[in-house]
């Protein structure tokens, strides 16, 4: 072989940072109060858009879980004169994509097309999120299908897991239930309640449309403000409630397990209540998060899954929400290992608390990824929309994605383990298991965990 | 649809594509081998997909984890393994596009003094994991190896899964993984694609510094099995820990880009996209005899296969959904589609298409699509050609294909039910036990 051209005794070192340019948001409000923002994104034929309406799970009422997330569902089918299936046909005839997201704190609705069907498709999204025929028939087919797939959920460990987590650790709060609510309430669930939740969530005061697109700002704010100037609120309507303060739940025993007997794999979830997404602490957490379990180089899927072999693969993740979202590290382990997987996992959480905090290296490391991979979520229309949605959902300042990289970068070691003492609680975590409980529980006891309550899920 | 780029062949046969996109201030280092689970032998199973984990091991100028420089310099990585082909990917900012390269070019000149018996262990055990966590503990996850060892004979290399059978795992050696690694992960069997940020000199050349010096390695023989034909219906029983019925109605057809290969997934949209498409209308919407319905076109290169997948709703069995999907197939067999279900078809593809531009990188991006064209048709511009078999289709070429492909005397029937209530599958279904 040659002499190798390329110097391999060391990596090289990489070149000076480029310059990015974030995306300028021009802000507008229609006189009907719908706020109005767009991106001017070059480049390709396409445009993305996305209806914010500040209202998810959270505002589901505490008996019908799940009703945000069916009135979401309800939308697109039949809205603005049009039945189900001509709306779909309508839909597909100009190739659009529509794609509808219920999550805690809100709902979106985003429909990505190509630019020359932009007025099309505007007509479109109006008609379904202001004029949904929200017939009592397809409420029942709707509703019907939910319920099945909920049935079918629950032999998917994942889900199961979720489920069992989100009501152990936020009891009564609206954070306790996941935004596809429950059978039973579901199958509790009417025509008319579906139409008073669209008709006093749905307000154009509260909601805000963001198009990013190749088209210049003004025409982009044209189209939309002649698709949405017909939109009126409904008498009556109220602001986005703010989410409830957290009551801790009341729980029998730290340790739950879902079971599934015979499982070749145990699904786990461990965790505790976190952080709002306005948390002055925020990119304190990111960096945190990174070290701890947010990437495939943290700490505990290098000792789960490259040291040990227990698992595929192990994450940890604050979910940042308007209120406090949980903070959880979810993976998916061999049965036999399960035991050692949660001691080990809690080992992690509980050392970079104190034996071995952060290390200059390694918050280095998370500080440049989570910086310099920043610009890469800019890419697509639809990446910038989604950026966007976030300033708007979280009322967050203007300067936010400027903000980013000084931010994060300012973030010390000792800000690191600050915030792993302030945030991760190893004593009041929640761990949920679902797995086969004869070989588990016993294994979990032997490591010295509480002993394990049987929960099912609805 | 053009996709500008130039393509270098190395002398030592590695190809190298750049395109230019100046949008954002990122590149995208795309590395196909065009080796995957097709060019594995019965009893050796899942190398391929292994050597996507063991790629992250270390090399040996960088003998520990792959991932930490790269994410440290604000990359994002995968890779993935199919039966055709593996692909490795990292989308960097425009200053670190020589850490990749020197990653990449590291992990393919000097992979294998550095893989040790104790990662490739360790790796086994990772693989096992994800494959409990994706097939055996996910409901219906057993279903397709059931099915493809139906579909295909013993000696014909989509017989198996890509994750491979355990046995074959947990019985390989790291001699067999060494010379598996030496006749399939080199310059002459790879294809480099970079993308984004980059001019196409300065590209080319740091193509050139970087992997211009790797041996060529041996030549790789394609691989050309004989075509599959099924000589009758085969119905197939799984039982599993399912709440509701599934039925699996899988069909032999045209490999990626052959004749018909478009007009198959233009059916496959016609059939199953959206609330008005055939299948979902008339299952789903009207009768309300399935949960769901979907149906997809398999392109792999070497042939394909055709899917059609329905769950039933509680209280049905699959006898009746395979009735009412019969005969939808028999009424789109006898009269095509319509042409505005075709348009609709079309022009979701050509959106789809268009949405898949906008990442220079990543899965499916231009990069990947760049050798992906190169690798199976030996044209990285192929962007142009690829529309048009969506734009050019006809109804009677979607109704010739129904006729000529989805023959009910020839296709796999996979019944898979709640364990003890083989009453609901299709009738005279044969109970397999996949491993």
């Amino acid at each position: 072989m040659n002499v190798d051209r390329v110097d391999r005794s060391r990596l090289p070192e990489p070149g000076p940072e480029p310059t990015f340019r974030f995306p300028q948001i021009a802000r507008r409000t229609l006189p009907n109060g719908l706020r109005v923002w767009t991106v001017e994104h070059r480049g390709l034929p396409v445009i993305a858009l996305i209806a914010l309406v500040p209202a998810g799970a959270s505002s589901d009422p505490a008996d019908r879980p799940g009703l945000a997330a069916l009135t979401a569902d309800m939308l697109d089918e039949g809205a603005g004169g049009r039945s189900a299936l001509e709306l779909q046909e309508a839909i597909g005839r100009i190739g659009a994509s529509l794609d509808t997201e219920v999550g805690s704190d809100a709902t979106m609705i985003t429909l990505a097309m190509l630019s020359r069907f932009t007025d099309r498709g505007l007509v479109l999204l109006s008609d379904i999120l202001t004029r949904p025929s929200l017939d009592e028939h397809e409420f029942t087919r709707l509703r019907e299908l939910r319920v099945n797939r909920l049935t079918q959920l629950r032999d998917v460990p994942p889900s199961l897991a979720d489920r069992a987590f989100s009501r152990l650790l936020f009891g009564t709060h609206p954070y306790a239930h996941l935004p596809m609510g429950t059978e039973p309430s579901l199958r509790a669930m009417t025509h008319d309640e579906v139409c008073a939740f669209h008709h006093r969530s749905y307000d154009p005061a509260c909601a805000t449309i963001i198009a990013v697109g190749d088209f210049s700002h003004a025409e982009m704010e044209q189209a939309v403000g002649t698709a949405f100037a017909g939109w009126t609120a409904a008498p009556g309507t109220a602001t986005a409630a703010a989410v409830p303060a957290l009551v801790p739940p009341v729980v029998g025993s730290r340790v739950a397990i879902v079971a599934r007997a015979g499982a070749p794999q145990s699904e786990l979830r461990i965790g505790q209540v976190g952080a709002e997404r306005t948390t002055r602490d925020y990119h304190a957490l990111l960096v945190l998060n990174s070290v701890l379990g947010g990437q495939f180089v943290s700490r505990i899927n290098m000792n789960l899954r490259e040291h040990k072999g227990y698992t595929y693969g192990a994450r940890t993740t604050f979910d940042f929400r308007r209120g406090r979202g949980p903070f959880l590290l979810q993976t998916s382990v061999h049965t036999q290992a399960t035991a050692a997987a949660v001691r080990e996992s809690f080992k992690e959480m509980s050392a970079i608390r104190d034996e071995r905090p952060a290390t200059p290296d390694e918050v280095q490391m998370a500080r440049a990824s989570l910086t310099r991979g920043f610009p890469r979520s800019f890419e697509t229309s639809e990446q910038v929309a989604r950026a966007v949605a976030q300033l708007a959902l979280y009322d967050l300042p203007d300067d936010s994605f400027e903000e980013f990289v000084p931010c994060v970068n300012a973030t010390s070691e000792d800000e690191v383990t600050r915030v792993a003492n302030v945030y991760l609680q190893p004593a009041e975590m929640i761990t949920v298991v679902v797995g086969d409980p004869d070989v588990v529980a016993p294994a979990l006891q032997a490591e010295g965990f509480p002993e394990p309550v049987l929960v099912t899920v609805e | 649809m053009t996709i500008p780029f130039t393509r270098q062949v190395l002398d030592n046969g590695l190809n190298v594509i750049v395109h230019e996109d100046h949008r954002c201030p990122i590149v995208a280092v795309n590395l196909w081998y065009h080796v995957g689970s097709k060019n594995e032998v019965p009893g050796r199973t899942g190398f391929a997909h292994l050597f996507e984990h063991l790629m992250f091991e270390g090399s040996k100028h960088h003998d520990k984890g792959y991932f930490q420089p790269l994410q440290e310099a604000g990359g994002l990585l995968n890779g993935s393994t199919n039966a055709d082909r593996t692909n490795y990917w990292e989308v960097v900012p425009t200053n670190a596009i020589d850490v990749a390269l020197w990653m990449e070019s590291d992990r393919m000149a000097y992979l294998l003094p550095a893989l040790t018996q104790a990662k490739f262990e360790n790796q086994c055990e990772v693989v096992l994991n994800e494959r409990r966590q994706n097939y055996e503990n996910r409901p219906y996850g057993l279903a397709p190896m059931a099915i493809l060892a139906a579909l295909f004979p013993p000696d014909h290399p989509y017989h198996w899964l890509t994750i491979g059978v355990p046995d074959d795992l947990r019985a390989a050696t790291l001699d067999e993984v060494h010379r598996f690694f030496a006749a399939y992960y080199h310059p002459r069997n790879a294809s480099l694609a970079l993308a984004g940020d980059i001019d196409q000199a300065g590209a080319l050349e740091l193509a050139c510094r970087y992997f211009g010096d790797v041996p060529p390695g041996p030549e790789v023989a394609p691989v050309h099995p004989p075509a599959a034909r099924l000589g009758s219906e085969i119905r197939l029983l799984l039982e599993d820990r399912v709440e509701l019925p599934r039925v699996y109605l899988t069909w032999h057809t045209p490999g990626l880009f052959q004749q018909d290969d478009a007009e198959m997934d233009l059916l496959a949209d016609v059939l199953t996209s959206g609330k008005s498409s055939r299948l979902y209308r008339s299952l789903v919407y009207e009768q309300r005899i399935a949960t769901e319905v979907a149906a997809i076109q398999n392109s792999r290169e070497a042939a394909g296969f055709f899917q059609i997948i329905a769950t039933a709703a509680p209280g049905r069995n699959l006898c009746d959904l395979l009735a009412a999907i019969d005969a939808e197939l028999a009424k789109i067999g006898a009269e095509g589609p319509t042409a505005d279900e075709l348009e609709r078809a079309k022009v979701q593809f050509e959106a789809q298409f268009i949405f898949g531009l906008q990442n220079v990188g990543g899965f499916g991006g231009k990069s990947d699509q760049l050798n992906a064209y190169n690798v199976f048709l030996g044209d990285p511009g192929w962007f142009g050609h690829d529309l048009a078999r969506y734009s050019e289709a006809t109804t009677e070429g979607l109704r010739a294909a129904v006729r000529r492909y989805l023959d009910p005397a020839a296709r796999v029937i996979a019944s898979v039910v709640p364990r003890g209530r083989a009453d609901l599958a299709v009738s005279d279904s044969g109970p397999v036990v996949p491993s």
